[in-house]
């Protein structure tokens, strides 16, 4: 079982909910996918509080956690006021907290982030920060009082699949328990289960499930993938060796010579 | 009263941020509110006066990742 703030948690896939085709697929992805949490986002209202209505009646009737985010936001200012403002609509004090330092890569400002975590986790947040795979920096947002950590493991939407596999190992190895999740740049299942046989305890994933072809099956398959991952590095996974070894024994084998 | 609203310049006889609302036909629960970047709660926004200058981000519920 996950453990994420208190909350016990059967699913390890966290799906965001932006990019589908219609509600109807968001709804039948999020159904297949058997996620218990979503992420959604804030934005200016430009319909007098309608168009946002419609989307979050639709959200709450799937019956699953929300995960807020911070998504778009360039600054500590910024961050920790959408960070409010979620709590206010969302009435949750879960927030994905994301501060973007790069336009082109989306990569996270990670000393904002910090800042950010710190102020957050004063006022009673329970902060996800989308961070990178430093181990420093994972010091410093613990330290803030985060207790669950979501590194990228590749940019935003690029669907790469884990770019720096033993930055994730260290990772791991560094903070065995701390509930840690893959957040951004997984783009098909086998990434979701390399990362999950690392022991990584979830994935968060948005566009590589969006942009299927047939998003619920990619839902399906994705939560197929993290289950087997997650049982591979229960079981045990097998090192690489730098030699053949034969798998059939030896001991006993005829000789015709 | 001159007020930039969600980054857009208007000129609207509002005088509390719950009158703005009312004016520009906002309704629902779904909405989160703040005034200076100071977030101003449901409950506060009756008693929020608002002045000219004023910055109002008026925010919803959308899809994320």
């Amino acid at each position: 079982m996950l453990t994420l703030y208190g909350a016990e948690i059967s699913s390890r896939l966290l799906l965001g909910t932006a990019r589908y085709p219609s509600p109807a697929v968001l709804s039948e992805a999020v159904r297949q996918s058997a996620t218990e949490i979503v992420t959604v986002s804030l934005r200016r209202e430009m319909s007098g509080g309608r168009s946002g209505g419609t989307f979050f009646e639709m959200v709450r009737a799937l019956g699953v956690r929300i995960l807020p985010n911070t998504a778009g936001c360039h600054s500590v200012a910024e961050a920790v006021l959408t960070a409010r403002m979620a709590r206010e609509l969302f009435a949750t004090d879960w927030i994905k907290l994301e501060v973007i330092g790069n336009h082109d890569t989306l990569q996270p400002d990670v000393f904002g982030l910090v800042e950010a975590a710190r102020i957050l986790v004063s006022e009673g947040f329970e902060v996800f920060p989308y961070t990178t795979d430093d181990l420093v920096v994972a010091e410093r947002l613990l330290e803030a009082g985060c207790k669950v950590l979501m590194p990228w493991c590749a940019p935003i939407g690029s669907a790469a699949g884990p770019l720096n596999p033993a930055a994730l190992r260290a990772m791991r190895a560094h903070f065995p328990d701390v509930s840690l999740i893959v957040d951004a740049g997984i783009g098909r299942p086998s990434h979701a289960t390399a990362v999950m046989e690392l022991g990584f305890d979830a994935v968060l994933l948005n566009t590589a499930v969006s942009g299927a072809g047939d998003p619920a099956a990619m839902a399906a398959a994705f939560a197929a993938a993290i289950a087997a991952g997650k049982q591979a590095f229960d079981a045990g996974v097998l090192e690489p060796r730098d030699m053949a070894v034969p798998s059939t024994p030896v001991i006993g084998k005829a000789v015709f010579t | 009263m001159k007020l930039i609203v969600n980054g857009e310049a208007l000129d609207v006889a509002a005088e509390t941020l719950s009158e703005l609302l009312v004016l520009m036909e906002y309704e629902g629960d779904w909405l989160a509110t703040a005034v200076n970047g100071e977030l101003v709660h449901h409950e506060d926004r009756f008693d929020r006066s608002l002045n000219d200058n004023d910055r109002i981000e008026i925010l919803s519920p959308m899809q994320g990742g």
